[in-house]
């Protein structure tokens, strides 16, 4: 299991672009952080959660 | 600065003897960038200053109009005014001797790690959602060693309370309640702005309190 945000999801093996599309994340408000180390852009296709990741989906919101 | 009304030295002894000597110069010591000189930006900048904060970069490229009045930390006759001007005036009149530059310039991508070279901790204190992911994540990912705190859920007449601080990686901290977006909540007031803008402030000091005392 994955720990994402706090919540345990069964996305072990998902890539991080396919787990932000499926739960409908705008990917140009987001910052991915696994394991407390920042995901690049350039890596959402290619990095795939792993069992026991601890994953933080930040999205931000407007205002300021 | 010409002041006649009291020394350098008499205002520092006056703020550190508010915290202590040893926290004072820690504070004295430090550089802190503050991107974006609005609702957030201009709040935190004073709350700095006024904590003995050395050392303030701050960076924006807006002008002052009379719909920032409500919660930014200008006034009627600063409107019109570059923001950083404007922010710089009023810094000069709390906090006369902390050093402040500026950079009238929009942030992006390309120009983040020139811009903040000589900066210890990063400061996001924008109002858009995009702009805030893309100074957030070029920091993480160019500028590992730099401290960030930004901050993301503000708007609307929710309750106070749900404002907070959250650590989201080594070096970055998050502060806001993370979902009340401008774009659906009904506007923004000045106490949930500030009280953001003083979850990012404090998160500053700590870190300024804590990076020091570790050797870092």
């Amino acid at each position: 299991m994955v720990k994402i945000n706090g919540e345990e999801k069964d996305v072990a093996g998902i890539s991080v672009a396919k787990f932000l599309e499926d739960n409908n994340y705008d990917v140009s408000r987001v910052v991915v952080e696994v394991n407390f180390d920042i995901i690049p852009k350039n890596e959402y296709d290619t990095y795939m959660f792993k069992d026991e990741d601890s994953v933080e989906v930040v999205s931000f919101v407007g205002g300021g | 600065m010409k002041n006649n009304i009291i020394s350098k030295e008499e205002l520092c002894n006056a703020l550190a003897a508010k915290i202590g000597r040893e926290r004072f110069e820690k504070f004295q010591n430090a550089r802190v960038a503050i991107c974006g000189a609005g609702g957030l930006g201009s709040n935190v900048a004073i709350a700095l200053a006024r904590s003995g904060v050395g050392h303030l970069h701050i960076i924006d490229f807006d002008k002052v109009e009379a719909t920032n009045l409500n919660r930014q930390q200008y006034k009627v006759s600063q409107i019109g005014m570059n923001k950083v001007d404007a922010l710089r005036e009023n810094l000069r009149e709390i906090m006369p001797f902390c050093d402040v530059t500026t950079d009238c310039v929009r942030i992006e991508e390309g120009n983040v790690c020139e811009l903040f070279d000589g900066d210890t901790i990063i400061c996001e204190a924008f109002d858009g959602a995009k702009d805030k992911a893309m100074l957030v994540n070029a920091v993480l990912e160019k500028m590992p060693d730099k401290y960030l705190v930004a901050a993301s859920g503000m708007a609307g007449m929710d309750s106070a309370n749900n404002i907070r601080t959250k650590e989201i990686g080594r070096r970055f901290y998050l502060c806001g309640d993370f979902v009340s977006d401008v774009e659906k909540a009904d506007g923004l007031v000045a106490p949930r702005v500030m009280l953001c803008a003083m979850h990012e402030a404090q998160a500053v000091l700590r870190i300024i309190d804590w990076d020091n005392k570790e050797g870092n």
